[in-house]
């Protein structure tokens, strides 16, 4: 490490307040555009796994009947 | 280079595409961006003349090249969706959109911070500035007119049109530092010829670039995944896919 200390990493002879900040910041959005995508697809996918139980509960539920007319 | 257009422009195959590269992408980009950050921020040697403030350079620089080569990619996508109304162009035009003005935005927001120990100034009207100020208004520009349209089509169609004409934007923006009396100096790092800049810190610089192409690639391939799931939840392949 170039730093004697984490303290000095820290400080960085006064420019630590403006490079830790730009980093910081940096480090937010990053983690905003890697966190909506995942979101967004996870949410859709849940929603389509949720139609898809639907379908083929009414499916069943129309081929019981179809059962019980045949019958 | 058609087949791959081809490929690119089929739903199916670019949903499953998109699936693995982002398992292996996601890893990479963590581990790249981790390590070109800590080398940066902690390793290289400080500049003789701006001290430690420059290390903010690790993360302005690769933000920046990689905004301004992603408009390209944008562009591109416009002009096939525009050209041979390929839909997935036009989700990849989309995708990019968001990603390259958040990118933009790094940069602009870190140069600020740069700026104020450099240069005395959190702002200045400086022609590469105020260029790139205007790439963040024309990315912000596509996201807001695919909302602005109810209609699809339409709103694709202009989206495209606004990107190609803001291309113009882009040599202006290499230049400017070129051509104007400018406050930002010029590039550093050259394909021809020797570098400005030392080998201890030029390596975690072009790892970090490296990073930020991989971030870039993997976060607009996560966009237009999720936009199909989004678009395409009826569609029988999706359906096989999700199991």
């Amino acid at each position: 490490m170039y730093f004697e200390s984490l303290n000095a990493a820290w400080e960085m002879a006064g420019h630590g307040p403006f490079v830790w900040s730009a980093y910081g910041i940096t480090l937010l959005v990053i983690g905003g555009l890697i966190l909506i995508p995942h979101q967004r697809a996870r949410q859709a996918e849940i929603a389509l796994r949720a139609e898809g139980e639907r379908e083929s509960y009414t499916d069943a539920v129309a081929r019981d009947a179809g059962d019980i007319d045949a019958s | 280079m058609w087949t791959l257009i081809h490929k690119f422009g089929s739903p199916p195959w670019f949903y499953r595409f998109a699936t693995t590269a982002i398992r292996w992408l996601l890893p990479i980009v963590l581990v790249a961006l981790v390590a070109g950050c800590v080398w940066g921020l902690l390793y290289a040697p400080p500049d003789f003349r701006q001290g430690n403030s420059y290390r903010i350079i690790y993360i302005h620089v690769p933000a920046a090249v990689v905004a301004l080569a992603g408009y390209y990619v944008m562009a591109f996508a416009g002009l096939v969706s525009l050209v041979w109304k390929i839909k997935m162009a036009d989700t990849a035009m989309r995708a990019v959109a968001p990603v390259g003005a958040a990118l933009t935005f790094i940069a602009l927001v870190t140069g600020s911070i740069w700026g104020k120990p450099t240069w005395g100034a959190w702002w200045v009207w400086d022609a590469r500035i105020t260029s790139m100020l205007i790439l963040l208004f024309l990315y912000l520009g596509v996201v807001a007119l695919y909302e602005a349209y109810e209609n699809q089509e339409v709103a694709a169609k202009a989206c495209a049109v606004l990107s190609l004409v803001g291309t113009v934007n882009i040599p202006i923006i290499y230049k400017s530092v070129d051509w104007w009396y400018s406050l930002h100096q010029p590039a550093s790092i050259k394909f021809t010829g020797e570098s400005a800049i030392d080998a201890s810190m030029l390596y975690p610089l072009l790892l970090n670039i490296g990073a930020f192409y991989a971030l870039f690639a993997l976060v607009v391939m996560m966009n237009m995944r999720a936009a199909l799931l989004e678009r395409h939840g009826n569609a029988a392949w999706l359906k096989e896919v999700l199991g």
